[in-house]
């Protein structure tokens, strides 16, 4: 009878395995390329103020970056990387779009973004929103960022650091990552504008 | 050939030093034992909350020193801060108890470590121009010196408008 128990235990156990690996087993996703991965549907505010979305550059190659004007290195080193490569690319640079989307929202304002960007390359479009509508756009694009508290009401926030190349139907192509060397940052750019 | 090579090494460093000592005074600092080498920072966009500062200490000194802090007139306060990579993650934190530079040693504030950071420059920093200021060691006291603006070796500072390294990239 104990044994019988101990059979009928271990075969609700296998049972039970086997419809967790089912469950949990990968299945192909129905989708044509990696673009369900990253990027989709996204509502923020402008450097203008004005609301945009994922949609409202369509048409257009895109360039996104998650940072915020507080940070003091990785921020504009990226910038500094972007607009040197926007010279290089000439005027196919402007058949690409540059998108900064701060994970920093609370203090980034959308006159402060302009303010920062313009420096760079006027062609800079900022982005900014409420935290949770930056929190939503993020997700889209698996970007990670961290708010961190400073000393008294200070704070940094850690973040992800890759530049995400989109194609313009919005679909994504490839990463840049921050350590890349710019010979090949810039050949992916040239060949996201097609020139 | 290691010991050809070497003593031309020497003989050009001791050319490059005596021919450049000008020029490395410019930009280097000798406070009693510490040596401080090359303190820069990038040029800012208006309205940058933050600039980061670096530079190497040098301890030729036979007992560790500590930097505790600093100030300058150019922004409304100076930390220390470290900023780590990890897995395309950027991470910035204050250095909790001051930077130790070891007796004999020394530490290099430098892109993607330590750096000074600025929080609120009061102007925007422009190429060229000399950003004082002033940093603490627990030993050797209260330093003052000048962060030289500069365009990054990588151009990773690069703006637009402003004169960029040649060199570097083909840019037409």
């Amino acid at each position: 009878m104990r044994r019988l128990f101990g059979a009928a235990a271990a075969l609700v156990l296998l049972a039970g395995i086997g419809v967790a690996v089912f469950v949990a087993w990968p299945r192909p996703v129905p989708s044509p390329s990696r673009s369900s991965e990253i990027g989709g549907p996204f509502a923020l505010i402008d450097q203008d103020g004005r609301l945009v979305t994922d949609r409202t550059f369509l048409g257009k190659p895109t360039v996104f970056y998650f940072g915020f004007t507080y940070c003091p290195e990785a921020c504009p080193t990226t910038l500094g990387h972007l607009a040197v490569w926007m010279k290089a690319l000439g005027s196919d640079a402007n058949k690409l779009n540059v998108v900064f989307i701060s994970i920093d929202p609370e203090r980034d304002t959308p006159a402060k973004l302009k303010a920062y960007l313009s420096a760079y390359d006027p062609r800079f479009r900022g982005r900014t929103g409420s935290p949770e509508a930056v929190a939503a756009a993020a997700h889209q694009f698996n970007v990670f960022y961290n708010k961190v508290p400073l000393q008294g009401s200070d704070y940094t926030v850690d973040h992800s650091t890759t530049l995400y190349l989109m194609d313009a139907q919005g679909h994504f192509v490839e990463p840049i990552g921050y350590d890349e060397d710019p010979k090949m940052a810039l050949a992916s750019l040239k060949a996201l504008v097609g020139a | 050939m290691f010991t050809l090579r070497s003593a031309g090494r020497t003989a050009a460093c001791t050319l490059a030093l005596s021919c450049l000592s000008v020029a490395a005074n410019a930009r280097d600092y000798a406070f009693g034992e510490l040596k401080i080498t090359h303190p820069w920072t990038r040029p800012t966009p208006p309205s940058a909350p933050t600039a980061a500062g670096y530079l190497t200490i040098v301890n030729r000194g036979k007992s560790p020193d500590r930097l505790i802090g600093g100030s300058t007139p150019a922004a409304g306060k100076l930390e220390i801060h470290q900023m780590s990579m990890t897995g395309g993650v950027m991470s910035m934190r204050p250095v909790a108890g001051g930077l130790v530079i070891p007796a004999g040693g020394s530490v290099s504030l430098a892109p993607e470590g330590f750096h000074l950071m600025l929080i609120g420059p009061k102007h925007p920093f422009r190429p060229g121009e000399h950003i004082p200021v002033a940093l603490t060691f627990e030993h050797a006291g209260t330093v003052k010196l000048n962060l030289e603006v500069e365009q990054p070796a990588d151009t990773g500072g690069a703006m637009p408008g402003m004169a960029m390294p040649g060199g570097h990239m083909d840019m037409h």
